[in-house]
């Protein structure tokens, strides 16, 4: 038997693509070194609810993975790569079943098969779910097989460590990474055969949105920041229902829509079913950009919110309350314990939040990025979802991306031209350089206030970089972030000391947020027209002579501020058509 | 406009592992459904002290606000629970905020949970497919074991359980109630029973099974509403039956 040379992988996120992509990187004979912000179950991964899709066929519905393919594209607004969404929907049904051997627990049927429920966007029942958790219970089924793996000793886990930059040799291959220890503050530098970034997405730069704290986007920032290209920032989904919170926004999943749910608001003192008027073939379950314009036009440009705010009601007090136990049980009981009120009984109050980035790390098919050595898969990257992802095709892809990356670092790390490795001299100049970095913010004495200034800059890329842009105003915020920017330099923090030194590491983060704000409102300027999660009033339909391009953002070091490019991509399979979903779609 | 109220916290800190622990008190400005996370967001934005010192931001743990992480866990008036769903409204106030010291703390409110992701390993806490290539079809299962099993999988590592268990802690190497559960739960797994012998043996060795006190405090503490005493006492069984096992087949 030939030898099988063992490789160190880094992977830099412990989320259901990072923890996929090390299955496979350890079932090729390799090491896997994995770096996460937190033990890899309370990735944000778990806050996905409603479910994955795969083509299983097992509602007598006929469905097929080509419908599953065209109402991806469809959804997407025929901006993602064709090929890529097709090798994911091809490989979905297997990967369910993979999940179901692993032992998630999926709801099942009378007679023991995974069930299927409706979802945003498809007209057939193709969404496998565990309850309401089906992000929690597929994590966690990755996790325990990547600890069973880390028993073996093939994994080698850096919990509480935080990515800080990648180091390339003189060729300008990635050939390793700098991190650092949460608690202890030591920094290290870590040499490796590849480097997978999984780090998930950027809600953070908008402040208030579904994410965890934690989905900060810094280390997408960062290797912006060191050459590689951004690709279709600008189009980033606002999940139509969420509860707004102070806190945070907390998603109240489209499978509440999947399983009856209706959205209304009283108009002339009765109630107005708006989306099952205004889009008679889909009604509740359009995708989630055509939902979350239709609230918001309903409540800020026709001010028919609940109670005149902002606000419209998610209804599902007219379904049998063990139904709902058993289909939504989990986020029911989310709903009832933050907001004091019971949805089996009354209806929900919720408006529309940041909750997912389609863009990201550009990729290509096999998940590398443009710097040789560095891939990048899941949320972090751009592929698959175009200008608008549908509902629970996010846990498929972060599952399918981790299956592609892993087995093509391991190619890489095999055949692929890396030139010199890095001596100790070049290890150590990495390290050094993150060492003064951090030093300089310890000893910050200025007089902002680093959460403060999170705040506004949240608040700028709320108001407007999201439903609904507006030229002006886009030159308005870019301009404003600029000069929050400034503002970084003048903050002071109050802890100078070096043990867990939380102040110090969100100073270094919110630099790397800042600059990724600039990449999606620079984009979201230059793109002048409308495409699914993207929607300029001047500019209200779609151009395809002209924006049937993918966004290119590469960050020029001398302005700090994104160059952007286009470049064409790969739409041979269907052909687009308008997108319409006031009637049933045509192929 | 009616004047802004303040919610007081007494906050219990310790700078280091081997530091000694001291109480700063807080004011944060109260709004209707503040949770304590969102508390100690606003001490970050303005960390200062009731007396006006100004002070280092309070560390701890927290990523999904949501109540499924199971990060932000720690003791909020004498209580172990999740912070994030923690509604001032429903608090006592002053508020008291403490780490939970059945694990050792790293800084304030962070503490260190390895302890529990080791018991994981040590009950084998995993289903052992061949690998994530195809293989078959995965088995059919009864949908009433199922929703057991679903039950079981909420938990999410938070420790809890295992501070209110009178039995874990420095007087005892009890691995605590949480990775007994998890035992249960893929014993109870068609492929994951394959094993189950081998769980079994486990938590008959020391610290195992039998240094359950049955207080049953776990149940009562377990943010998910997970039956831990249910399934506990019909592992206990499972135990013992192998126990008598291994001495008839010997």
């Amino acid at each position: 038997m030939a030898k099988v040379k063992k490789h160190r992988i880094a992977i830099i996120g412990g989320g259901l693509s990072g923890l996929m992509a090390a299955l496979k990187v350890c079932e090729a004979g390799s090491e896997a070194w994995i770096f996460s912000y937190c033990p890899y179950k309370r990735s944000h991964s778990l806050c996905a609810q409603g479910g994955m899709n795969a083509c299983m066929d097992t509602k007598g519905e006929h469905d097929s993975i080509y419908e599953h393919f065209d109402d991806t594209v469809y959804g997407g607004d025929f901006l993602a790569d064709q090929q890529a969404v097709k090798g994911m929907c091809e490989a979905a049904p297997e990967l369910v079943r993979m999940f179901d051997r692993m032992g998630v627990p999926f709801t099942r049927t009378a007679e023991g098969v995974l069930d299927l429920r409706n979802f945003g966007g498809q007209k057939n029942k193709r969404t496998v779910f565990a309850g309401s958790t089906t992000g929690q219970q597929l994590l966690y089924a990755l996790d325990e097989q990547v600890r069973k793996w880390e028993a073996k000793g093939m994994v080698k886990s850096f919990v509480f460590w935080e990515f800080l930059e990648i180091i390339k040799n003189k060729e300008g291959v990635c050939r390793g990474m700098v991190a650092q220890n949460m608690n202890s503050m030591e920094i290290k530098a870590f040499a490796a055969d590849a480097v997978i970034l999984a780090t998930g997405g950027p809600g953070q730069v908008f402040g208030r949105c579904t994410a965890s704290t934690i989905c900060n986007g810094s280390a997408v920032s960062r290797v912006y920041q060191q050459g590689a290209h951004i690709g279709n920032p600008e189009f980033i989904q606002i999940h139509p229902t969420a509860i707004p919170g102070s806190d945070k926004n907390r998603l109240m999943s489209e499978a509440c829509r999947g399983e009856g749910g209706r959205i209304w608001v009283y108009k002339d003192g009765k109630p107005w079913y708006f989306l099952e008027e205004m889009f008679p073939a889909y009604g509740n379950l359009v995708p989630r950009d055509v939902a979350s314009r239709a609230i918001y036009d309903v409540c800020v440009n026709q001010h028919l919110g609940v109670d005149g705010e902002n606000k419209v009601y998610l209804d599902l007090s007219h379904i049998s309350a063990e139904y709902l136990e058993r289909k939504l049980g989990g986020i029911l009981e989310m709903y009832s314990e933050f907001m004091g009120k019971d949805p089996r009984k009354v209806p929900m109050e919720i408006y529309p939040s940041v909750h997912y980035s389609m863009g990201g790390i550009w990729v290509d098919r096999k998940h590398f990025t443009n710097i040789p050595g560095l891939l990048a898969s899941g949320e972090c990257d751009y592929q698959y979802h175009g200008a608008n992802r549908l509902g629970a095709n996010s846990l498929l892809s972060a599952a399918y991306s981790g299956t592609v990356s892993g087995p093509a670092a391991i190619d890489w790390a095999n055949t692929g031209e890396r030139g010199s490795e890095l001596t100790e001299e070049e290890l150590e100049a990495a390290r050094q350089r993150c060492v003064d970095e951090f030093e300089k913010i310890v000893n910050m004495n200025g007089t902002e206030n680093a959460h403060e200034l999170h705040q506004e800059l949240g608040e700028l890329m709320n108001k407007y970089v999201t439903i609904e842009r507006v030229n002006k105003d886009l030159d308005y915020c870019f301009e404003e972030v600029k000069k929050i920017l400034k503002r970084w330099d003048n903050i002071g923090v109050t802890d100078h000391g070096h043990w867990a030194n939380q102040e110090a590491m969100f100073v270094r983060q919110l630099r790397n947020m800042i600059l990724y704000a600039l990449v999606v409102t620079k984009a979201a300027r230059m793109r002048d027209e409308s495409r699914g999660a993207h929607y300029k009033r001047e500019f209200p339909n779609r151009d395809d002579e002209k924006f049937m391009k993918i966004t290119i953002a590469d960050y020029d070091p001398n302005t700090e501020e994104p160059i952007i490019t286009y470049e064409d991509f790969d739409h041979s399979l269907i052909k687009p058509r308008s997108r319409n979903y006031a009637v049933a779609k045509k192929e | 406009m009616a004047e802004q109220k303040f919610v007081t916290f007494v906050i219990e800190r310790q700078d280091g592992p081997d530091s000694k622990p001291y109480t700063q008190e807080f004011d944060v400005p109260y709004r209707p459904s503040l949770n304590v996370v969102a508390a100690l967001m606003e001490i970050q934005k303005n960390p200062v002290t009731r007396d006006g010192k100004k002070v280092a931001p309070v560390v701890w743990e927290c990523n999904c606000l949501e109540k499924v992480c199971g990060a932000c866990m720690m003791v909020i008036n004498g209580k172990a629970q999740q912070a994030c769903c923690a509604l001032i409204d429903n608090l006592k106030w002053p508020i008291h905020l403490a780490p939970a010291r059945t694990f050792p703390v790293i800084r304030d409110l962070l503490i260190d949970r390895t302890v529990m992701f080791e018991s994981l390993k040590r009950i084998q806490g995993w289903i052992n497919v061949d690998g994530t290539w195809k293989v078959h079809e995965a088995p059919r299962q009864n949908p009433y074991t199922a929703a057991t099993a679903y039950e079981i999988s909420h938990c999410m590592t938070c420790g809890c359980c295992l501070e209110a268990c009178p039995n874990v802690g420095p007087q005892s190497d009890f691995i605590g109630p949480a990775p007994l559960a998890q035992a249960y739960l893929f014993n109870i797994n068609p492929t994951g029973q394959y094993d189950e012998e081998q769980r079994l043996n486990v938590l008959m060795e020391k610290g195992g099974i039998t240094s359950c006190g049955n207080s049953q405090n776990c149940v009562e503490a377990c943010p998910k509403g997970i039956k831990l005493t249910t399934y506990i006492a019909q592992l206990n069984r499972d135990v013992n039956k192998q126990a008598l096992r291994n001495i008839f087949n010997h």
